[in-house]
């Protein structure tokens, strides 16, 4: 851990803020992005499945395709809107690792 | 030239080129050994992850298992790309912002606690060696089949390789072959299913094939059409479960959160310049993942389907010639009960014991004849469903090339998961155990030495796992979800997520997970196996499903034994705070 330097007492608090806030918009991105996660998996996929069996979709009952097919596909979106946002997150509140990154490596 | 010479070029070329990486990517510093020098783009990382998760089970068996079970196969597909998503967004870029070299490494520093590091060690050797077996079985099922030495043979080759590069390389050495794996073994699964594909349907996207209508003029989409000729060979149709709601439940759950704590896999999101980069190099891998993965229950209908169309009602010595090839092998057996001649395909187990074993003489239609005895059903035929796949090609008539590609992807598919387990085997050992734990005062070079003997002696045991495989391989893969689901799973979540968990509610809740699920797997597969069944099972879960329950009981211990216990200590709760944001991360040191 890196050991802080002397810091501004007020800068310090205002940035505990900042963080506190980037960390309920982070669990806020989490809720929404899990509740689609569990939906089309555990919901269409297995609980709700064999009443959406009875529509039908690209020649599929509809709940044997998601759970075969178009969970997986939606997973794939998940990440990468989460990859996104994030980012969009981390410039709000600074916290980004753009130019952070320490890619000098000790020996 | 012949399929044989074919299969041992296509095989030979990929050693060659997995070979060639490792000299090329020695490993000269603990911190390119542990975590492959911590720079390795996102796309190169998703790639090598891929490689490293898709295992012999995803490549061979899984299309076959999904082949035979249908509708409840689903619980692998889903449960096995639905953890990335877990893996992405509650741990990877966390775990990447820590910046160590293993997982025990995090679990030890965040619940400041020697107990705590071995026991995630102990829960990390189990899972890895139970999923090494399976690949060395994978390994051997390839070269028995398609380049005929006997097991122990192909078993010694594929170590010999993999020692190469693990031992030489270590995560610098495997990253890059794992690309390259990837690249085979994807190139390997595609070609047949594109052909497979158009073959039934006329579609060349297997995805698609998978819903469209069967070009035999009847007017059926494939699924419907399996679902009828199914149903008149006295089997459930495929598009129906048979597994009860909550089961299925609870499996896919498992395998979920456990995907999400195996460490093999969150140690590849140790190897990447940012924590960005791990969020986005997830994305990735599960892109790269579900490329197989969808086409996968795709070639599991199209090889039922054919597989029926083919073997039933024809007579042995019409069978075409990769039955017999099978047959060779032991995997498929007939037993003419009727004596027709004529194999008759069903529902039902074909022999008693359900393995065939062959008493060394051929029957009048030239079949190995069995000492099984035979059962009531009428069906005549065993096949065993790891063939599925691999045989694929040859029940679709394709040319010898496939055929041989098939095999190099079957390779590549099981190396790569092994290198990967054997790395963390090693890394735990050396760096945990020795480093941490036993010989602090060891220097990065010792270091660098113990890790690259640990390798050395995990493969070999690896070997002896594949040469003398213990009777109980299949049994026990439920154990390797089910453990990681119940005991490292929670660990991990609650050190990133929970300032308030400390260490006494971490081992309870890690110690009361694992036994819980140790206990019930054990009792079920091993003490009691005839007692398995619905009407004895806790809440009607499976052993396979009964990780989730371990999980919600170490979340349960581990919280309420936090919250009667003194807090963490002020350092590890600025630790927690650093790793919740991305900025000012180091690439993964030594410490």
């Amino acid at each position: 851990m890196n050991s802080d330097q002397q810091t501004n007492q007020d800068s310090d608090i205002s940035q505990m803020d900042n963080q506190k806030y980037y960390w309920q918009a982070n669990l806020k991105l989490l809720a929404k992005l899990l509740v689609v996660w569990f939906t089309v998996s555990f919901g269409c996929g297995i609980v709700l499945a064999d009443w959406l069996d009875q529509f039908s979709v690209f020649g599929f009952k509809l709940g044997f395709w998601f759970a075969q097919q178009g969970a997986i596909y939606v997973f794939v979106v998940l990440i990468f809107v989460y990859a996104r946002q994030m980012k969009v997150l981390d410039r709000q509140f600074g916290v980004g690792d753009e130019n952070g990154a320490d890619q000098e490596s000790q020996p | 030239m012949s399929t044989q010479m074919l299969t041992y070029l296509f095989v030979g070329l990929s050693f060659a080129l997995y070979i060639g990486i490792a000299i090329w990517s020695r490993a000269g510093s603990t911190k390119d050994f542990y975590v492959a020098g911590g720079g390795v783009h996102p796309v190169v990382n998703g790639m090598a992850t891929a490689a490293d998760w898709m295992s012999a089970a995803s490549f061979i068996s899984m299309a076959g298992i999904i082949s035979f079970i249908g509708r409840d196969g689903s619980v692998y597909l889903l449960g096995w790309t639905g953890g990335y998503v877990l893996l992405a967004l509650l741990l990877a870029p966390y775990l990447r912002k820590f910046g160590r070299f293993t997982v025990p490494d995090f679990i030890g520093e965040r619940y400041y606690s020697q107990a705590a590091r071995i026991v995630a060690v102990i829960c990390l050797i189990f899972v890895s060696f139970t999923y090494v077996a399976g690949q060395m079985r994978g390994v051997g099922i390839v070269f028995s089949r398609f380049l005929e030495v006997d097991v122990s043979t192909g078993v010694i080759i594929g170590m010999a390789v993999v020692f190469m590069y693990s031992v030489l390389g270590g995560m610098k050495g495997i990253t890059y072959t794992q690309v390259a794996q990837y690249c085979v073994l994807i190139f390997a699964y595609m070609v047949p299913a594109i052909f497979i594909s158009i073959m039934i349907t006329d579609n060349p996207i297997p995805q698609l094939g998978f819903g469209a209508e069967v070009n035999d003029g009847s007017g059926l989409s494939v699924l419907q059409k399996l679902d009828g000729v199914l149903l008149d060979l006295g089997f459930s149709p495929y598009t129906e479960g048979s597994k009860s709601t909550i089961d299925v439940f609870a499996i896919t759950a498992a395998l979920m959160f456990g995907t999400a704590g195996l460490p093999h896999v969150l140690v590849r999101f140790f190897t990447v310049p940012k924590v960005s980069d791990a969020r986005l190099s997830a994305g990735y891998a599960l892109a790269f993942i579900a490329i197989l993965y969808t086409t996968a229950p795709a070639v599991a209908s199209f090889a039922r389907l054919n597989l029926v169309d083919t073997v039933h009602n024809t007579a042995y010595e019409d069978a075409p010639e990769w039955f017999g090839n099978w047959e060779s092998t032991g995997l498929i057996a007939w037993q003419d009960k009727n004596d027709d001649g004529i194999m008759q395909y069903g529902a039902g187990a074909a022999l008693s014991p359900i393995k065939p074993s062959f008493d060394g003489n051929t029957g009048v239609h030239g079949e190995r004849l069995l000492n099984n005895q035979p059962t009531e059903s009428a069906n005549e035929v065993y096949i065993d469903r790891d063939i599925m796949v691999l045989a694929n090609p040859e029940i679709a008539g394709l040319p010898g090339w496939v055929i041989a590609l098939v095999a190099a992807g079957g390779v590549a598919a099981a190396l790569s998961t092994a290198a990967g387990l054997l790395l963390v085997i090693s890394s735990a050992i050396s760096h945990d155990l020795l480093k941490k734990t036993m010989l602090p005062k060891i220097t990065e070079k010792q270091e660098l030495l113990y890790a690259r003997i640990a390798a050395a002696v995990a493969v070999c045991i690896a070997g002896l796992f594949g040469i003398y495989p213990p009777a109980f391989v299949a049994q026990v893969v439920a154990f390797a979800f089910g453990l990681a689901a119940a005991s490292l799973f929670p660990a991990l979540l609650l050190g990133i997520f929970s300032k308030r968990a400390n260490k006494e509610g971490a081992i309870a809740g890690m110690s009361v997970g694992l036994v819980f699920t140790f206990t019930y797997i054990a009792y079920f597969k091993f003490v009691a196996p005839e007692l398995n069944n619905t009407e004895y099972w806790l809440w009607g879960i499976s052993p396979e499903g009964i990780g989730t329950i371990g999980m919600l009981l170490n979340f349960a211990i581990a919280i309420g034994v936090s919250r009667l216990t003194a807090k963490p200590p002020q350092s590890v709760q600025e630790l927690v705070d650093n790793i919740r944001i991305p900025s000012g991360a180091k690439a993964a040191a030594k410490h």
